[in-house]
C-alpha cells in the first residue's frame, strides 16, 4: 500500500526504513488515520520522518504523489541531455584567447542571464564547438568545457578557470581515499593541536589507585577510595574545506590531510564543512556540494563557540567578483545578498584563531592566476601553504593564546 | 483506555494529540523535538495528567550512563557495611537500586516515562537504550534477575537537537517537532498563564516578542516561556504599552546573553536589515 509513495520519499533522500514503514502500516490497519488526507500526512510523518531538516522534501514528495503536482524543473531536460554528449576543447591559441577576453569581458551577470534566457529560447537542438549557440567545446559565453572568461557554465568540468555563474550538475568526487604517504608527517603535526583540561575542570570519575591504596594503608585497613579528573583534550577544531572545481587538481593533498584528520581522534570535537570558492550563505555537509546537503553559515557561526580552531583549506582563487561582490556566488539558483568576503570577514570576528591552508605552493602564490583574490585573503587570514612545514607552522599559530 | 486531548493548562495542536494517540497505541516512543523553552516537559507532564497517569522522570545529564537508567550495584556500600558488619552483607539485591527505567518495568500500573534531554548524554547514550526499550525488560547481572515490564510504560523522549541521534535509534521512535508557536497559538497560551490581561499591553507586548527573534544576531532567541515570565514582570511592574516600544524594560528576562542584549539595543537604533520596532 502506498509503495510509490515510499519510493518517492526515498527518491528525495529522506532517510526511510523498511522498519518504519511497517509501523505506518500497522498504524494504517489499526485505522488510526482514517478521517482525512491531513490526518494521514501528520501520521505519516511522524512514522517516517525524524528529523525536521527531512520536512521540507517530505512535503514536495507528499504533493507530488497525492496531488500530481510536478516540481517544475529550473533548466529543461532537454538542454542536460545535450550537454551531457560533448566533446572536449582543442588548444586554442594565444591571440585567438585574447580576442575572446577582449570581445566578452564586459558583459556583467543581469546582461549575461538575459541573453542565456534568450538563446536557451531561440536554439533547436544540441550544438558543440562553435561560438554562439549553447553547447560544449565551444566559445560561446554559454554552455560547458570551452573557455570564455567571462560566461556562463552549465554543468561539466571547468577547463577555462573563469566562469561567473553555474546552473549545474554538480559531480564532485568526495575526499575519502586512504593515501599512506605523507599522513603519518600530518598526523604527528596534529597531535600538536592539544590543550588539556586543567585539574580543576571535568568529573571526578576516575579511580586514583595509587592514592586509594596509600590512604587506605594510612587508616589502617579502612576502605577509603581516591578520586581523581582524567585530563582530557579540550581542543575543538572546525575545518572548512573548499570543494570547487579548481581544487581538482590538488585532490591528494587534500585527501592526505582528511586522512590525517580523520585518524584525529584525540580532539574533543571535529566539525567539517564544504563550501565552493568562497564561503557564502550557506555551507555544504559533503564535498558535492548540493543544496540540499546545506546548513546556513550564521548557524554555523551560531552553534559553535569562539575557542574553535578554524582550519580553512582552499586556493583562494576565484573571480574578484566571486569574493567582493554581491551575488558573486558560482551557482546559478543560489544568491548571496553578502559578498563573500564579508562572511570570511565574520568568521575571522567571531573565532578566535582562524588559519587558511593553501595547496598551491607559496612562491606561486604572486604570480599564479587568482593573486589578487590569494592577496585579499591574506589580508584577513594568516595563511600557510599545505605541506608537512606549512601545517606544522598553521598548528602552531593555532596553538598560540590570544 | 482514554485518548490523549490535551490538558486544561497545555495547549496542543490537533497533530501533536493525534501523534501522542499513535504512539501510545503502537507502543513506540514519542520523540519531541523543539526549540528550548516551547514546553517539551511540560507536555510530557500534560500526556500523564491526561491519560490518568503517574510520571517518572530521568533527567540526562552528559555524564549519565544507560545502565544508570536501568540499576545501579551501590559496590562501595556494600564494603564498607562488610567492615562495620551491618545486617546481611551476602544478599546482593540490596545493594540494587533501580533508576527510573527499572522503576517502570517494575511497576504494577501503567506509567508515563519521561527521559529528557536526551542529546545532553554521551553520543552512544540512546543506542546503548536501544534492547532494552524494544523487549521492555532487562537482567540485573549480580542476582539472575530479570525485570520485565507488565504494562508497557509510554515512554517520552526530548531532545534539543545539540546533538545528531544515531539512526538505529531514530528507527523506533515516533516523531514530533513542536514548532514555534504562530500568532494565534501563542495568544492561547498566554491566556492559560494570564487570563486578565489586557489587549492593548498583549499586543504590544507580542509583537516587540516576535520583532526580537528576529534581530539578525541573536543567538539564544527568546522563547514562550520567555514570553510568559516577561507579561508577568510587565505587569507587576506596571508598564504601559507606550514604554514597551521606547524602552524595552526588563530585557534581562527575555535575553539571556550580554551579546543579546547588544545586538537588540543596536537594532533598535539602526533597524536597517529589518523592519524598525513596530508600535502600536
Amino acid at each position: 500500500m502506498f509503495v510509490e509513495f515510499f519510493l518517492l520519499l526515498r527518491a528525495r533522500k529522506i532517510p526511510v526504513a523498511l522498519t518504519e514503514w511497517l509501523t505506518l502500516t500497522e498504524a494504517l490497519s489499526r485505522g488510526m488515520a482514517l478521517s482525512s488526507l491531513s490526518a494521514f500526512y501528520s501520521l505519516a510523518r511522524a512514522t517516517l520522518v525524524k528529523s525536521e531538516a527531512y520536512f521540507d522534501q517530505y512535503d514536495q514528495a507528499f504533493q507530488e504523489a497525492f496531488q500530481g503536482v510536478e516540481t517544475p524543473a529550473e533548466i529543461h531536460d532537454e538542454v542536460w541531455k545535450w550537454l551531457e554528449d560533448g566533446a572536449h576543447l582543442s588548444g586554442l591559441t594565444e591571440s585567438e584567447r585574447a580576442a575572446l577576453e577582449a570581445g566578452f569581458a564586459g558583459l556583467d551577470l543581469a546582461e549575461l542571464r538575459r541573453l542565456f534566457e534568450e538563446r536557451l529560447r531561440e536554439q533547436e537542438e544540441a550544438h558543440h564547438g562553435g561560438s554562439h549557440w549553447i553547447g560544449t567545446g565551444g566559445r560561446s559565453p554559454f554552455g560547458h568545457s570551452g573557455f570564455h572568461p567571462g560566461g556562463l557554465r552549465i554543468g561539466g568540468e571547468s577547463m577555462g578557470r573563469s566562469a561567473v555563474k553555474v546552473a549545474a550538475e554538480r559531480r564532485y568526487r568526495g575526499y575519502r581515499t586512504d593515501a599512506a604517504v605523507g599522513v603519518r608527517q600530518l598526523e604527528t603535526a596534529l597531535r600538536r593541536l592539544r590543550q588539556l583540561s586543567s585539574k580543576n575542570e571535568g568529573p571526578l570519575d576516575e579511580l586514583d589507585l595509587d592514592g586509594t591504596i596509600n590512604k587506605t594503608a594510612d587508616h589502617a585497613g579502612a576502605l577509603s577510595l581516591v578520586w581523581r579528573r582524567p585530563r582530557r583534550n579540550q581542543t575543538r577544531v572546525l575545518l572548512l574545506m573548499d570543494a570547487g572545481g579548481s581544487m581538482h587538481a590538488h585532490i591528494g593533498a587534500c585527501n592526505r590531510l582528511f586522512t590525517a584528520v580523520d585518524r584525529a581522534t584525540h580532539l574533543k570535537d571535529l566539525r567539517r564543512y564544504y563550501f565552493h570558492n568562497c564561503v557564502y550563505d550557506d555551507l555544504y555537509l559533503d564535498a558535492t556540494c548540493h543544496p540540499r546537503n546545506s546548513i546556513p553559515t550564521a548557524r554555523v557561526l551560531q552553534e559553535l563557540s569562539p575557542d574553535y580552531k578554524v582550519v580553512i583549506v582552499g586556493d583562494a582563487s576565484m573571480a574578484p567578483s566571486e569574493l567582493l561582490e554581491p551575488n558573486g556566488i558560482i551557482w546559478w539558483s543560489a544568491s548571496n545578498d553578502e559578498p563573500g568576503i564579508e562572511w570570511l570577514r565574520r568568521i575571522n570576528r567571531h573565532f578566535h584563531r582562524v588559519v587558511w591552508l593553501n595547496p598551491v605552493s607559496e612562491r606561486s602564490w604572486e604570480s599564479i592566476y587568482g593573486r589578487d583574490t590569494i592577496a585579499i585573503v591574506r589580508s584577513i587570514f594568516p595563511m600557510f601553504e599545505l605541506t608537512v612545514d606549512g601545517f606544522t607552522a598553521a598548528v602552531r599559530n593555532l596553538m598560540v593564546r590570544r | 483506555m482514554t485518548a490523549y486531548t490535551g490538558t486544561h493548562d497545555y495547549i496542543a495542536s490537533a497533530e501533536l494529540m493525534q501523534t501522542v494517540n499513535v504512539a501510545v497505541a503502537l507502543a513506540r516512543p514519542l520523540l519531541i523535538k523543539g526549540e528550548p523553552g516551547t514546553g517539551k516537559t511540560m507536555l510530557a507532564q500534560s500526556i500523564a495528567a491526561g491519560l490518568g497517569m503517574s510520571l517518572l522522570v530521568w533527567n540526562v545529564k552528559s555524564t549519565s550512563k544507560a545502565q544508570d537508567g536501568l540499576y545501579v550495584y551501590d559496590t562501595v556500600q556494600r564494603l564498607y557495611d562488610s567492615q562495620f558488619g551491618d545486617g546481611d552483607v551476602s544478599d546482593i539485591s540490596r545493594y540494587i537500586k533501580f533508576g527510573p527505567l527499572g522503576r517502570a518495568f517494575s511497576s504494577e500500573e501503567r506509567v508515563v516515562l519521561l527521559i529528557d534531554e536526551i542529546d545532553k548524554a554521551d553520543l552512544e547514550f540512546p543506542n546503548d537504550l536501544l534492547w532494552e526499550l524494544d523487549q521492555m525488560e532487562f537482567t540485573v547481572a549480580e542476582t539472575g534477575e530479570t525485570v520485565r515490564a507488565a504494562r508497557r510504560p509510554v515512554v517520552i523522549i526530548t531532545s534539543n537537537a545539540e546533538k545528531e541521534l544515531p539512526d538505529a535509534f531514530l528507527r523506533r521512535c515516533i516523531f514530533h517537532y513542536i514548532e514555534f508557536p504562530g500568532d494565534e497559538l501563542m495568544r492561547r497560551i498566554v491566556k492559560v498563564h494570564h487570563p486578565d490581561l489586557e489587549m492593548r499591553l498583549l499586543d504590544q507586548a507580542m509583537e516587540t516578542f516576535y520583532w526580537l527573534r528576529e534581530v539578525p544576531g541573536i543567538q539564544k532567541k527568546p522563547s514562550t516561556s520567555e514570553l510568559i515570565d516577561w507579561l508577568q514582570a510587565l505587569v507587576i511592574g506596571g508598564i504601559s504599552p507606550e514604554e514597551i516600544a521606547k524602552r524595552l524594560p526588563f530585557l534581562g528576562v527575555v535575553l539571556k546573553k550580554d551579546k543579546d542584549v547588544e545586538a537588540a539595543a543596536f537594532a533598535v537604533r539602526h533597524p536597517g536589515a529589518i523592519r524598525p520596532l513596530p508600535r502600536l
